[in-house]
């Protein structure tokens, strides 16, 4: 049987699936919620693999799915360390000094009203810029090692970051401030037990933006000149020797890296936000 | 005028400290020039130089630090030195009437800008389908966002190689069209997420009273939920354009491409001029600044004809 029939057959009868699991009894489960758009993904996966095993797809151009896993299976050691360089020492390095320095100067900031007015529409307008563009001119400061590349993130997420911890810090309401200065609460005990709290939900949004914006930093400033490792730096070398099933290896680890990385980010808020309206049951 | 004094200040402040920052960053590279052009440093030698510190450097030559604001290839240049090489490639070759020449800015703005506008479109396109989608089937919704959530964690950076390599493959001339399906994968989140939003925006009680009047799905799309969601589609469409630009510069840098402002931060950068990278990255800025405002008039003027008040 052909890979095309294949693909014919099996994508309607997942569609139709699909639609039952999700208009039956059980459509409101926790269980369908995670098979429905699993099966969606492994379709998509068969669509790739019958179309280019049907169309006999050169694998300098688009290789299989399947030949991608054993690409990843095979240069396990070579993808780890790529993976440590460029994800734990460049993108984490970077993402946790530059949210930590952009945490601390949130609370400075807000102390002066006069400070938030004024550096709040220019973090929303820099938060908005390119700033990936400045990566050649920190990688030309920092050399060429992880330090340049954790410079580049530093920058990319302190702005995103600091707009929504500025927001975040002024989302309580006058009356509950009062009710706190009734209580004779020190600024630090009303800045501890009511405003960080009620910061939690924004300081979260600006977290979870930045672990997209920590991995593509940390990818393009590989761009501009890297050790003979890192993920930025296989991808460039491989796209240039036609070695495309390790670029999309690289591409896999890419992806989890980063989904993984949302996703606990996204786990330690539903712990410590199960208060806000979106995570209540 | 409330609201600009704060403003000028944190401005006058960030160009203050860029300006005190500027003879710290270039002074040992203007040592190593003044030296090599034949003129007293002190200490002479570049090994010498390097075991002191900065601030020994610039209190053993005092005479040297207006030369650091002036270098021709500086490590941090002065706010004074980007704006007039930004001048030199854009406005000054304006009026020599080679504003369109492969040298300058306008050229390569205009480069990045069509393929933002046509990123821009495709993914509104998308977010657009896939919001009416979600709103309408219970399966799309189910199916389609966890994916939507995924395809945002993943770094695109390291997909836009791939990109451009297989519409290549494919026979699509130029660089248009990778650029563009870059920064439409960017931008095309912001406005899925607004738009659901949006379309969902009218109460029951309002979609109930145009079942009264037996409108039909068509109809409420039109005159109820579209125009309900207004308010958050230019919401989102802000945050996109921004996001398709960065697109559109990200698949400039690592690809080897030519023109555009992102192709003049990467020859800037192999050529080792600096100033170029900063005209350029300050040419991005502007036109970030020029989209996202452009989007915030035109919410203005919708919102007033739809007499919600700026």
């Amino acid at each position: 049987m052909s890979w095309l029939a294949v693909i014919l057959i099996v994508w309607p009868l997942a569609w139709v699936l699909n639609i039952v699991l999700v208009r039956s009894a059980f459509g409101g489960s926790r269980a369908v919620a995670l098979a429905v758009p699993l099966i969606f993904g492994a379709t998509l996966l068969l669509l790739w693999e019958g179309l280019v095993r049907h169309f006999n797809v050169m694998p300098v151009i688009l290789p299989a799915p399947s030949a991608v896993w054993s690409t990843f299976l095979a240069m396990r050691e070579t993808l780890w360390g790529d993976f440590v360089q460029t994800v734990v020492k460049g993108a984490l390095s970077g993402y946790a000094i530059g949210c930590l320095a952009a945490f601390v100067a949130a609370i400075l900031i807000d102390r002066s009203s006069f400070l938030t007015r004024g550096l709040l529409p220019i973090g929303n307008f820099v938060a908005a810029l390119p700033i990936v563009g400045i990566a050649p001119i920190l990688v030309s400061w920092f050399g060429f090692d992880w330090h340049s590349k954790a410079a580049v993130v530093v920058v990319m997420v302190f702005f995103p970051m600091l707009v929504n911890c500025v927001q975040g810090l002024r989302e309580t309401e006058p009356m509950q401030r009062d009710l706190m200065r009734t209580y004779a609460a020190s600024y630090w005990q009303g800045m501890a037990k009511l405003r960080l709290p009620a910061a939690l939900p924004f300081i979260f949004n600006g977290l979870k933006i930045s672990t997209t914006l920590a991995l593509i930093g940390a990818v393009v400033a590989e761009y501009f000149g890297s050790p003979t490792r890192g993920m930025g730096f296989r991808i460039s070398t491989g796209v240039g020797s036609l070695s495309i099933d390790l670029v999309w290896a690289e591409i896999m680890v890419a992806a989890l890296a980063g989904t993984c990385l949302y996703g606990v980010v996204a786990w330690i808020e539903a712990r410590l936000c199960f208060w806000h309206p979106s995570h209540r049951k | 005028m409330r609201a600009a004094l704060p403003i000028l200040t944190v401005i006058a402040v960030i160009g203050v400290l860029w300006y005190a920052a500027v003879p710290p960053m270039n002074i040992r590279v203007s040592l190593d020039l003044a030296e090599r052009m034949g003129e007293s440093v002190t200490p002479e030698g570049v090994a010498e130089r390097r075991a002191l510190s900065i601030a020994q450097l610039l209190i053993s030559n005092p005479d040297r630090i207006g030369e650091t604001f002036r270098l021709e290839r500086p490590r941090l240049p002065t706010p004074g030195q980007v704006l007039t090489e930004l001048w030199a490639t854009t406005g000054a070759m304006a009026l020599e009437g080679r504003g369109f020449s492969k040298r300058s800015l306008i050229y390569h703005g205009w480069i990045t800008l069509r393929s933002t506008l046509a990123g821009f479109a495709l993914g509104l396109a998308l977010g657009l389908a896939g919001a009416v989608a979600i709103t309408y089937a219970r399966v799309a919704e189910k199916s389609l966002m966890p994916w939507a959530i995924i395809s945002q964690t993943i770094p695109i950076v390291a997909l836009a190689p791939m990109i451009v390599v297989l519409s290549s493959q494919i026979g699509v001339e130029g660089r248009g069209l990778p650029k563009a399906i870059i920064s439409a994968y960017l931008c095309y989140f912001p406005i899925l997420v607004g738009m659901v939003k949006g379309l969902n925006a009218p109460t029951d009680q309002q979609l109930d009273l145009l079942k009264t009047w037996s409108a039909s799905g068509l109809q409420s799309f039109w005159k109820l939920r579209l125009p309900a969601s207004m308010p958050y589609l230019f919401a989102s469409l802000k945050v996109g354009i921004a996001a398709a630009l960065v697109g559109t510069i990200v698949g400039e840098l690592p690809t080897g491409a030519i023109s555009g402002l992102g192709a003049r931060i990467l020859i800037g950068d192999q050529f080792g001029t600096p100033l170029a990278i900063w005209a350029a990255l300050l040419a991005a800025a502007i036109l970030a600044g020029a989209l996202v405002t452009g989007l915030d008039a035109m919410q203005r003027t919708v919102l007033r004809r739809r007499g919600e008040g700026a």
